[in-house]
């Protein structure tokens, strides 16, 4: 006998307020209680690649910085290759790939740091620009948002990315670059998101 | 081979609209141009796992985790249990669940809460558990209460948990709140009633659950959690290349 698809609705979302800092970052919000915080070691010690340090400041429709934002990274090690059973390879020992940060109260400026990640095996073998998924939360925000943060200094590999090359809107991919500096030998990329306006930043329905 | 292909479509008219104008931050905060939207590709379906080295036993225990030896959070003692699911109704095994909401008075442990609800010492206000096997997970904590807080001049937030979601992609990652029955304020909340379908607003509801009450200690409510959900993979392309 067939038994029918008993399918389920997904949770709906609800945004994570001001006091998001309280569950995933408890020493910003203003006290210790976890022996360990999650995801202040996005590559750890052993990885491969390039250190880097990723800046910026989310801005909304008014150009205000939102300084209530929490976001999380999620990227592949320098040999392209996920911390996950699905992605084939192995990764670095210490190495996750996943980082949460949240901003300083006063500025709104977040930073983390990272090895930059290689370029991933995207659909159907077309290889992605080197790239850091992020996952953006804050009050005011229903859903979390999803982008992605491209590199300035892979030109040739993001002109060939199958998804910047989704957005149809040229100027808009810009959004997505983020710039590089070096300063004493430390190399930082600086990446403003724009929720909305002149310069919006792309967001993905992934 | 099961559930290895893409996730489905992410239903955006279940979910609230970014720009919800009774919830007035959401004004300024939405984006106003489409999402692009990007078949799954490695970057969505992986994402963190996480293991029993990353937390602690009792972190799930907020009458317990930030109160002085032998005292007690005021409030009423629940417990908060449920499943974590898929959109094929299959459990989510070994996923991290993280909470976090204020006390018994509506005030939050936080540096920019200032609400004159007061704190209490014996009470943190998070907790972080890793579902088991059949996807469930449990806390025991003290049911909040309401708080007013700035949209218009008398909104009140229902007494709600904030609940934090990863399971196994990133494609999945969900961050949500919950109510418990019965509430007055829910249907007066420009935050729940963002979402228009009210049986979506039903699935953020905590129910009453006497059977899973301790007599005598502490009283229960479930919330079962659903996660995207993935095609089987019998005639997909596989979205990490082949």
């Amino acid at each position: 006998m067939m038994r029918p698809f008993e399918y389920l609705k997904e949770t709906p979302s609800q945004t994570a307020g001001p006091y998001v800092h309280i569950g995933l970052a408890p020493g910003a919000a203003g006290f210790d209680i976890y022996e360990r915080e999650l995801g202040w070691d996005i590559a750890g010690p052993n990885a491969g690649g390039e250190r880097i340090r990723v800046e910026g400041v989310v801005t909304d429709g008014t150009g205000a910085p939102v300084k209530d934002v929490l976001l999380e990274a999620w990227q592949a090690n320098a040999d392209g290759i996920y911390a996950h059973p699905e992605h084939p390879g192995e990764v670095e020992d210490g190495f996750r790939g996943w980082g949460r940060v949240i901003t300083d109260f006063e500025t709104g400026t977040w930073g983390f740091d990272t090895v930059k990640p290689g370029p991933v095996p995207g659909r159907n073998g077309r290889l992605m620009a080197p790239h850091i998924n992020l996952w953006i939360v804050a009050r005011g925000i229903n859903v979390g948002l999803n982008t992605r943060l491209y590199f300035e200094d892979e030109a040739e590999a993001n002109a060939a990315d199958p998804v910047l090359n989704l957005i149809e809107w040229e100027h808009r991919r810009q959004t997505l670059i983020a710039r590089r500096s070096e300063r004493g030998g430390a190399v930082t990329y600086r990446f403003d998101i724009c929720l909305q306006g002149d310069g919006e930043t792309v967001f993905f329905d992934i | 081979m099961s559930d290895q292909g893409e996730f489905y479509q992410r239903d955006r008219d279940w979910h609230p609209p970014a720009l919800a104008p009774a919830y007035k931050t959401s004004v300024t905060r939405s984006p106003r141009l489409p999402l692009i939207s990007l078949e799954n590709t490695a970057s969505e379906i992986t994402g963190p796992t996480f293991g029993h080295g990353d937390i602690d036993a009792g972190d799930n225990d907020l009458l317990t985790n930030f109160a002085k030896p032998g005292e007690s959070p005021i409030g009423e003692r629940i417990i908060l249990h449920g499943r974590v699911l898929d959109e094929n109704a299959r459990p989510v095994p070994g996923t991290l669940v993280e909470i976090w909401q204020a006390n018994a008075s509506g005030r939050y442990r936080h540096k920019k809460d200032g609400y004159l609800g007061a704190l209490d010492p014996n009470f943190g206000g998070c907790g972080r558990v890793l579902t088991d096997d059949e996807g469930r997970y449990s806390f025991r904590t003290v049911k909040p209460g309401a708080y007013p807080w700035r949209n218009r001049v008398n909104d009140w937030r229902p007494a709600h948990i904030h609940v934090s979601v990863f399971g196994t992609a990133f494609a999945q990652r969900l961050i949500t709140q919950l109510y418990f029955e019965g509430d007055p304020l829910i249907p007066r909340c420009p935050i729940v009633q963002s979402i228009a379908d009210p049986q979506a607003v039903e699935m953020l509801i905590a129910r009453l659950d006497m059977n899973a009450t301790i007599p005598l200690d502490t009283i229960a409510y479930r919330f079962d959690i659903v996660l995207r959900g993935r095609r089987s993979t019998m005639f997909e392309n596989r979205p990490e290349g082949n």
